[in-house]
């Protein structure tokens, strides 16, 4: 097979399970006709027709309100958010009626929300946001960001399958940069399971999404220096795999978590916060954090470098915990 | 205008939309005398002199069809056939009620049997979802409708525009219910509207409205069954607003001595039971014999229902913990009443672009009699709705004298 990107990946999947499965149907703003902001569901309408690939007008909440009912006669929405900085606008129907409706009243939401997200494109501080802490603080919803080709497509089909709400960051600097091959076949690729992409001895590096690719990156320079890091790529962060980053700091002692979010109540916190109660005894040092800058996303190229968290970032905090 | 609502209702369904009314407000009242026993866990709100607007509405419903109610919507729920026992338990958050204990009041839903939806606090969201529920259902080819109330209040919400502007676009088979009762907590309508009739947001969104005296349960059953026609022939989404007041406070702890006496002694007159009850009484419809009758049933259910209620337990704190996530089957699958093919290649197969007939210019013709009359109906014009129902495929050319008459047909207002 040949190798595809990323944005094909998710392409593949939606084609597959709309054949597979007549209950899947796509729903969002220019995804028809247009095929979608960034050609995502291109040729979706063509093959499955109107009713299967609805256009709607700008109304986010009406969006999300639309496919929770549909969901509720055992239709699978796909939801398309244009961007998912715009997920702002539905935050209401997500987290208090789709959020909370199984827990409540035994009402599944079997739905995807779709969400091109992530900066490094200079989109600016309406186009770039990583919201994903948000949801991740709302129990019901899961949240999924991958960072291959194989796993875009093999977690969609997943999160298509699922019977809850799942939210589906796809980090538009991925779409059309990388490439990979992909497993012939039904490819899935299960939610709640994070991938050890190198193994390492000497500290492990937790990231997702993009950040992934740069911890790979770094931990390519840090074996050059004689230190082999373990990075741990998340996949889908709630449900989060605790037992994967558990097991990895048992055996490298060590923490580094990187992430494109900002640090204030990103989701390093929080798995530093786990691996404190759980694996204390464990530690040789200090769980150290690379994030992005606890500000709005800035415009301006030299603006959005400084706020992203890089390569040299992670060299940096890498080489400072591999020291003690 | 005049109306063209068919009138006509049996004896039968009179005397049930009078039985659903009593029972209303004998199990709200019976929630009273529980609420000052401190047998409610929390807030308690009264639907006094709105009970003709829920029974009404919710009797022109088939079994098949959706609802999702609001607060006090409690007659709505008991014609839908849910019993006096949840409406209890759900106030008593006891471990047997639909939501066992997780949510209270008319906060619970039934996607089986009973297709109800659950609401949730806050105000509008029920729209866009039973837009949905309502998409759902004509994807499926299963001819249904779907129902939901929002109050003067709620209509202010992005929500309610958002989604009855979709509902609308895509002709969903949907009755918005706007309970008029003129008051929204402590704020009364002008504060939230600068208009006299809410039904009047319908022409902006290009749908029918009907505007209706909701303390005449029989005009509200007879609307109600129109507007559930016109949705199920493909002519949805129809608002009716229902005029009536709230003759409680926002709920049990709000004595509402923000409302003038007199107007409280307006509506007093028109409680919409007493006077169904003398209608009844003087078309020989309700003897002596039939009203003691319904009395004593009603009686016996919600004595027996609350006994059950008091005598249930509270839930067990470890479920708490539980159902966040479904980790099993979902409880529903799709039930299709049409072919799957339909839906699937090479059928569902189309040419993928928009048909623009009307290129969208300023036209001098099109603002004749636009002051104080109604726009263009455009939406009904708009796109094929094939007997699937499918979405718009794109705006075609309408002929404008024949939109206008369609307009003023689609507008026609059931006054009494």
């Amino acid at each position: 097979m040949a190798p595809i990107t990323f944005l094909e990946g998710i392409r593949q999947a939606l084609f597959e399970e709309m054949e597979r499965d007549p209950a899947v149907v796509c729903i969002g703003e220019d995804i028809g006709v247009y095929g979608g902001a960034f050609k995502v569901t291109a040729g979706l309408l063509e093959r499955f027709g109107w009713e299967r690939v609805i256009d709607t007008p700008i109304s986010e909440t009406a969006i999300i309100g639309a496919a929770c009912g549909m969901s509720y006669l055992g239709i699978r929405p796909v939801v398309e958010l244009q961007f998912v900085d715009f997920i702002a606008c539905c935050f209401n129907q997500l987290t208090n009626f789709v959020a909370k409706s199984y827990y409540l009243w035994g009402a599944p939401v079997p739905m995807v929300v779709r969400a091109p997200s992530g900066g490094g494109v200079h989109g600016g501080p309406f186009h770039s946001a990583n919201p994903e802490m948000y949801f991740g603080h709302t129990p019901g919803l899961k949240v999924v960001y991958p960072s291959t080709p194989s796993d875009a497509k093999g977690l969609m089909k997943a999160a298509i399958r699922d019977n809850n709400p799942v939210l589906f960051f796809e980090h538009k600097f991925l779409y059309r940069r990388i490439k990979e091959e992909i497993p012939a076949g039904d490819h899935i690729v299960p939610l709640g399971k994070a991938a050890v992409r190198r193994e390492g001895s000497d500290l492990t590096i937790v990231s997702y999404a993009a950040m992934a690719h740069t911890s790979m990156e770094a931990a390519t320079e840090l074996a050059k220096e004689g230190i082999e890091a373990e990075v741990l790529d998340l996949r889908t962060l709630f449900p989060l795999d605790k037992e994967a980053i558990i097991a990895s700091v048992k055996k490298t002692n060590k923490l580094l978590i990187v992430h494109e979010d900002t640090k204030t109540g990103g989701i390093a916190g929080e798995i530093a916060a786990i691996v404190c109660e759980e694996a204390f005894e464990h530690l040789d040092g200090p769980v150290a954090r690379v994030t992005a800058l606890d500000t709005p996303v800035p415009y301006s190229p030299p603006l959005e470098e400084r706020f992203l968290p890089n390569v040299n970032d992670v060299l940096r905090a890498a080489r400072e915990l591999a020291r003690y | 205008m005049k109306s063209t609502t068919n009138t006509s209702v049996s004896r039968e369904q009179q005397l049930d939309l009078y039985y659903y009314m009593r029972l209303n407000r004998t199990v709200e009242d019976t929630m009273v005398n529980l609420f000052r026993q401190n047998k409610i866990v929390g807030g308690l709100y009264s639907s006094l002199g709105q009970e003709g607007i829920s029974v009404g509405t919710a009797y022109a419903l088939e079994k098949r069809d959706w609802l999702a109610p609001m607060i006090r919507n409690i007659g709505a729920l008991l014609v839908k056939g849910c019993r006096p026992r949840d409406i209890f338990t759900q106030h008593m958050a006891r471990f047997t009620s639909p939501t066992r204990g997780k949510d209270g009041t008319s906060h619970f839903g039934d996607l089986k049997d009973l297709h109800i939806v659950s609401p949730i606090s806050m105000l509008g969201d029920l729209i866009p979802v039973m837009t949905g529920v309502a998409m759902a259902g004509r994807y499926l080819g299963q001819k249904i409708v779907s129902m939901t109330w929002i109050g003067d209040g709620g209509t202010s919400t992005g929500a309610f525009h958002e989604g009855m502007n979709l509902a609308a676009q895509q002709r969903a088979a949907m009755v918005c219910v706007i309970e008029n009762n003129q008051w929204a907590y402590s704020t009364p309508v002008s504060r939230q509207v600068p208009i006299k009739d809410l039904a009047d947001r319908a022409r902006a969104y290009g749908c029918r409205a009907f505007i209706v005296d909701g303390n005449d349960v029989e005009a509200v059953f007879t609307t109600s069954r129109e507007a559930v026609a016109l949705c199920r022939a493909g002519q949805g989404p129809v608002i009716i607003e229902a005029k009536s007041m709230r003759m409680r406070g926002h709920a049990q702890h709000d004595p509402a001595e923000y409302v003038p006496d007199e107007m409280f002694a307006y509506w007093k007159a028109r409680d919409p039971i007493a006077l169904y009850e003398k209608r009844l009484a003087a078309s020989g419809v309700l003897d002596a014999k039939t009203k003691a009758g319904i009395e004593a049933r009603i009686e016996k259910e919600v004595k027996a229902d609350v006994e059950f209620a008091e005598n249930s337990p509270f839930p067990p704190p470890e479920i708490a913990e539980e159902s966040v996530y479904c980790e099993g089957p979902l409880p529903i699958s799709p039930q299709w009443q049409r072919p799957i093919a339909e839906v699937q290649p090479p059928r569902s197969s189309v040419k993928a672009e928009w048909q623009v007939a009307d290129f969208g210019a300023f036209e001098r013709d099109a603002m004749e009699g636009m002051a104080g009359s109604l726009p263009a109906d455009s939406a009904a014009e708009a796109g094929s709705t094939d007997g699937a129902g499918g979405s718009n495929h794109g705006p075609k050319k309408k002929a404008s004298a024949a939109a206008k008459k369609a307009v003023r047909k689609s507008a026609a207002k059931v006054r009494r």
